[in-house]
């Protein structure tokens, strides 16, 4: 391998609720641990929704707002569309080997990766710890986020 | 490249992987095993190895870490535990299979 320094750690953020707000960070964390890199998540706003017991399995992609989905915004606003959009994109990250987000959650967790939720979220949307999947480590302050991300590299999704 | 790995002349990639599976024996898998820091092969990481090996042959792909926990029954927990750092990485070499490209 031609790099000069392996980079030791990454924190990532999770800061949307969308499908493809998603997931993107979650295959990033894990893929760390593939490599050997310590992976911290943290989840705020919407992102935590991923974590939230109730919706962690009833997320979605979003059919409006998201011109990249090649469907006009009042087609993606018909009732059933952003499910039907959903279920295809499932079906093929299920070909691609890749977990549903409960599932992936515990891969990571299981991989050592950590998780974290927001403080500053999780008082605005008035949640508990016990609403958040057991793989949720602690609630943290940002400062906190801080200083466990420190010597390693911070992405924001 | 050709390498010679326990007395065993073997073509490997530029990272150490073996491009002929035939060449593989146990005794490469333990020297390999120490190369990438794993002192000993237990029995826990012979399950490991055993799976990839047939996985790969039925497949003809090499399997992610989901597929290890789902098909093969070996806890991702446990993957990470036997092979720290890396575990496919690690376990795919010592198995005489090529570097996994998967994302998952």
């Amino acid at each position: 391998m031609s790099n000069n320094e392996k980079i030791k750690r990454v924190s990532i953020v999770i800061s949307k609720g969308s499908l493809e707000g998603i997931y993107p960070g979650l295959i990033m964390a894990n893929g760390a641990r593939m490599q050997g890199i310590e992976a911290n998540v943290f989840f705020t706003f919407f992102g935590m929704d991923a974590i939230t017991k109730k919706k962690m399995d009833n997320i979605k992609v979003a059919t409006v707002g998201n011109p990249a989905m090649g469907i006009p915004t009042l087609i993606g606003a018909l009732p059933g569309m952003s499910a039907f959009a959903t279920s295809m994109m499932k079906k093929q990250m299920e070909r691609l080997d890749i977990p549903p987000i409960p599932e992936f959650i515990e891969m990571i967790d299981d991989a050592g990766g950590k998780i974290y939720a927001c403080l500053a979220s999780v008082e605005m949307f008035k949640l508990k710890k016990d609403d958040f999947c057991e793989q949720v480590e602690k609630i943290i302050t940002v400062g906190e986020f801080f200083d466990m991300s420190a010597g390693g590299q911070i992405i924001f999704t | 490249m050709e390498k010679v790995i326990v007395g065993y002349p073997v073509d490997v990639t530029a990272e150490g992987y073996l491009t002929n599976k035939n060449q593989w024996n146990k005794e490469i898998a333990v020297a390999i095993a120490k190369e990438v820091g794993i002192d000993e092969l237990t029995e826990g990481h012979w399950k490991v190895i055993e799976f990839l090996q047939r996985d790969f042959a039925e497949t003809e792909k090499l399997p992610t870490i989901r597929r290890v926990k789902n098909v093969g029954g070996i806890p991702t927990k446990d993957l990470y535990d036997l092979f720290p750092e890396g575990p496919l990485l690690k376990a795919t070499k010592i198995a005489g299979l090529s570097k996994p490209v998967s994302c998952v």
